[in-house]
């Protein structure tokens, strides 16, 4: 057992700005993630010190363009060291750091970079759509005309049917995660929306409407791990990750045996806290999966913030604000910073790191020292749990 | 003793759209542990058997959750907007499918609809492999 030890610490990170980087290839934007994440970390010498690199990317379609993990590799100064390309669809980089801890817990490596990045603004909606559509099922849903945002209304539906939800709590998510991008440079969206800009966007797929579903863009983040007894050779300001969980549940959304709960959640936050010793109370903030805004109110719910069903009053008693009693999403969530969705995981890692040393500026939370990140591959065929805690 | 399976109808996805399209839907049942598999799958993922027999299924169920598709790919775009559907068959199985020959409105969990088989949903063939048949989902 672990009991709340440290596994790894984190001693840098770095994040493009998420928007359409117009002519720019993936590889390219990864570079503005890493520069930052090297010149945040002075003690870093990368060539020296990084020795292995594990990149989510989920789509090979949109640049027509495989292997992601030697082109990030040779494209961040690092080539030689083994870099893998992960991927778990929107999970790819909750994934790729769960390696990089493996491949630092496993004593092979001291020092690991963690990245994710997509290239996503050079297609049309429609081709958008299709390329996401093959995180599901191909020969029962997609075959079928199953949209992504299709699966999550399917699941949004059955929740309102069973909790008496309504549009206007998901709605109630997007005003939200718009508010805290306007407070985030580094989010696609910058501006504040009404509710009733949400109410009134057109339907993608009922009950989701356009104001529902995170953005299309393009982005890279990624994040430096070491072992925790190395970690004050680089900063005097880490993070530790205290807790890492996977899971993985069927492909086909229809296989499973509930649609208002991700099973796969549940099963890695439940492994995350035990390994951290820690309960949904002790949790100060938390980035999750919002690629719906029903997915955050079903991720409150599987990841023990509230009971099932009570999401939509956690929202209506803005308990999950900035200065709310557990902040989500401060970083503007996969709704308003945007989901380009190999890139997700470690963004999210990206803003917790902020927040857990001091550094969220506008968006701070007061006293924060234990956060969570929570990314979903899929309709929930995979879900990464980790929880974090400040060094002060 | 049991029957070895017939390698004419393996327990496949593609020979469960071969059933459906002579109006019959199959799935496969585990000689050894009994569990059915909608979709077939040819290891049993509870018991690890590879021996399996074909069982009919009801084509009728529940309609369990639905929504409604107004931003479609390509090639679903000249249906929208469109309706899908997942439905509980018996023991617990469920299929997702388009839902037609009902108003949207008229939607309602827990309606009972029935799975059809269909030369042609208003989408072409596929040129390529999978060329598997549809089905849709209709009361």
């Amino acid at each position: 057992m672990l009991n709340g030890k440290p596994l790894v610490s984190i001693v840098s990170a770095g994040m493009s700005k998420f928007q359409k980087h117009e002519g720019l290839l993936a590889r390219e934007i990864f570079t503005l993630a890493a520069q930052e994440a090297f010149r945040r970390c002075p003690n870093l010498e990368p060539k020296r010190d990084i020795k292995t690199m594990f990149i989510g990317h989920m789509g090979e379609a949109y640049e027509h363009q495989g292997h992601m993990g030697a082109i990030i590799a040779d494209w961040t100064g690092l080539l030689g060291i083994p870099a893998t390309r992960c991927e778990a669809a929107c999970g790819s980089s909750g994934a790729a750091l769960r390696a990089g801890i493996y491949a630092v817990m496993s004593g092979l490596a001291d020092v690991v970079m963690v990245g994710g990045v997509e290239k996503m603004t050079n297609r049309t909606t429609a081709e958008v759509t299709e390329y996401l559509a093959m995180a599901s099922d191909y020969p029962f849903e997609q075959y079928h005309g199953i949209t992504f945002p299709g699966l999550f209304a399917l699941m949004a539906a059955r929740h309102m049917h069973d909790y008496g939800t309504k549009e206007e709590h998901f709605a109630m998510a997007a005003v939200k995660n718009h508010y805290n991008a306007s407070l985030n440079p580094k989010a696609h969206m910058q501006k504040e929306i009404t509710l009733e800009t949400v109410m009134q966007s057109r339907y993608v797929a009922w009950p989701l409407k356009l104001y529902d579903c995170s953005l299309v863009t393009d982005g890279a983040s990624c994040i430096v791990l070491t072992k925790p007894e190395l970690a004050a050779k680089y900063t005097d300001n880490p993070v530790h990750i205290v807790g890492s969980g996977q899971a993985s549940d069927s492909i086909g959304l229809y296989e499973r045996k509930t649609f208002t709960s991700l099973l796969s959640t549940k099963t890695a936050a439940k492994t995350a806290y035990e390994m951290a010793q820690l309960s949904p109370q002790d949790i100060d903030l938390a980035e999750v999966h919002d690629c719906f805004t029903s997915a955050e109110l079903v991720a409150y719910e599987d990841l023990g913030f509230c009971k099932p069903g009570e999401s939509g009053k956690l929202l209506e008693n803005n308990q999950t604000r900035i200065d709310g009693c557990i902040a989500v999403n401060t970083s503007g969530g996969l709704k308003a910073k945007g989901h380009p969705v190999g890139a997700t995981g470690t963004a999210q890692a990206y803003e917790i790191y902020l927040q857990l040393t001091g550094q969220a500026e506008r968006r701070q939370v007061k006293d924060a020292k234990i956060g969570l990140t929570h990314n979903v591959g899929g309709s929930g065929a995979t879900a990464a749990v980790h929880i974090y805690r400040s060094a002060q | 003793m049991t029957m070895p399976n017939n390698p004419q109808e393996p327990f496949s996805i593609e020979q469960f759209y071969k059933f459906l399209s002579q109006g019959k839907l199959m799935a496969g049942k585990c000689l050894k542990c009994g569990k059915i598999h909608l979709p077939p799958r040819p290891l049993c993922n509870n018991c690890y058997d590879t021996q399996f027999e074909w069982t009919p299924i009801t084509n009728k169920g529940t309609l369990l959750t639905y929504t409604v598709i107004h931003i479609a790919p390509t090639q679903f775009q000249n249906l929208t907007p469109y309706a899908i559907g997942i439905i509980e068959l018996d023991n617990d199985l469920k299929i997702p499918g388009i839902i037609q020959d009902l108003p949207i409105e008229q939607l309602q969990i827990g309606m009972t609809l029935t799975i059809v088989a269909v030369s042609d949903c208003n989408t072409p063939p596929p040129q390529t492999w999978p060329q598997w048949s549809k089905y849709c989902l209709k009361p």
